[in-house]
């Protein structure tokens, strides 16, 4: 597959040596150099410094051609954005977006953009441990639960 | 008019001032806990601290009422989201969002934003067109072929009220296409006289859409 990434975050990161390190072409963009140190000494993909919603930077990291797309920046409109711009415009198969508000994650992910929420992932999580549950799936968990919406 | 406006920076804060000026209700919504204090001296109720990126706040904002939301942050992918939100979840007539980057423009466009802009005077030209009568409202691009759909209101001063169609002096690739006459639409001949309190709904070329306006205009003839 090739796998383009936009964020070298820890999650960025790590989800970069994976695949990578599993066989598939990654195309990482950061425009902070610093954080590329995550990736460590072993990664075999290629990186590419910029701003990852211009589409100059984006074709570069070969999102014409690429299979999958996954916004892992810290912003979630910057993500959100992004992965809009590869969905639309450049019709790539599967995009992927890390959204921190649970709310703005469902309203795209009702709109086609996959989005993972976090927040919601880990706060749902924790209160199966709290009751000693059995833990539940992941689909699960990434949905907003009614005492969420109002 | 209600008007929405994100975003309390330089721009957000001339346009409202400018529009509050011009007599609309306008609500400035700024994330700033301190930006806002200190608006507050001079705007009052019509300052909301909040992110218009959130539902909750737009909500909140009375965003269902809202005429126009224009989202003026300093970020291109803010005021993206802000101008969808707004779209999808409050049925916004009209959302205007400044962009930063001008190669978003197209973008923006694609992903259903009716108006992009990138200073504030465009943003002010662009609201004063939606709000006085006799002007050219540009209901929409299409994507293609580079045409626009606007719809002229005919004020009683309009030049071309009490005028034939055929009789109008149109720029080239111009076409009305509906008149839409108390809540009535109605498919215009050559012959169809133009009232006061029509609504011309025409297709333009984008290149000659000021031109068209020109003709309809009230000031360039008295």
């Amino acid at each position: 597959m090739r796998i383009v990434i936009l964020g070298c975050g820890r999650t960025g990161a790590a989800l970069a040596r994976i695949m990578a390190a599993e066989g598939h072409r990654v195309t990482l963009i950061e425009w902070n150099n610093d954080s590329l140190e995550r990736l460590g000494g072993k990664f075999t993909g290629a990186v590419i410094t910029g701003n990852g919603l211009d589409e100059d930077v984006l074709k570069k990291a070969g999102i014409e051609q690429a299979d999958m797309f996954v916004a892992l920046t810290e912003g979630d409109n910057r993500n959100l954005m992004a992965a809009q711009i590869a969905k639309d415009r450049f019709h790539v198969p599967k995009v992927i977006a890390k959204v921190n508000d649970p709310i703005r994650a469902e309203a795209y992910r009702e709109r086609g953009i996959y989005t993972i929420c976090y927040s919601l992932i880990g706060s749902a999580m924790i209160r199966d441990l709290a009751y000693d549950r059995p833990l539940g799936s992941v689909e699960e968990y990434n949905v907003v639960p009614p005492e969420l919406k109002d | 008019m209600y008007i929405i406006i994100v975003g309390a920076g330089n721009v957000g804060y001339y346009l409202a001032k400018t529009l509050l000026n011009a007599g609309h209700e306008v609500l400035l919504i700024e994330r700033d806990k301190r930006r806002c204090e200190l608006l507050r001296d001079e705007f009052g109720e019509s300052v909301m601290r909040g992110r218009g990126d959130e539902i909750r706040t737009m909500r909140e904002a009375g965003a269902d009422r809202a005429d126009i939301v224009v989202a003026c942050t300093g970020d291109d992918e803010d005021n993206l989201i802000i101008s969808q939100i707004a779209k999808w979840y409050f049925n916004v007539p009209r959302t205007v969002a400044r962009i930063n980057d001008p190669r978003n423009e197209s973008i923006f466009q694609q992903l259903g934003i009716d108006a992009t802009v990138s200073s504030t005077n465009i943003i002010y030209h662009l609201i004063e067109q939606e709000i006085e009568a006799g002007e050219v409202i540009p209901l929409a691009a299409l994507k293609r072929g580079n045409i626009e759909i606007v719809d002229i209101e005919l004020s009683t001063r309009s030049p071309v009220v009490g005028k034939r169609v055929q009789d109008l002096p149109l720029p080239p690739d111009a076409l009305i296409v509906c008149i839409i006459r108390q809540e009535n639409a109605m498919l215009p001949h050559g012959d169809t006289v133009l009232e006061a309190n029509d609504s011309v709904i025409a297709l333009v070329s984008a290149q000659n859409e000021r031109q068209l306006r020109k003709v309809f205009a009230e000031e360039q003839y008295e």
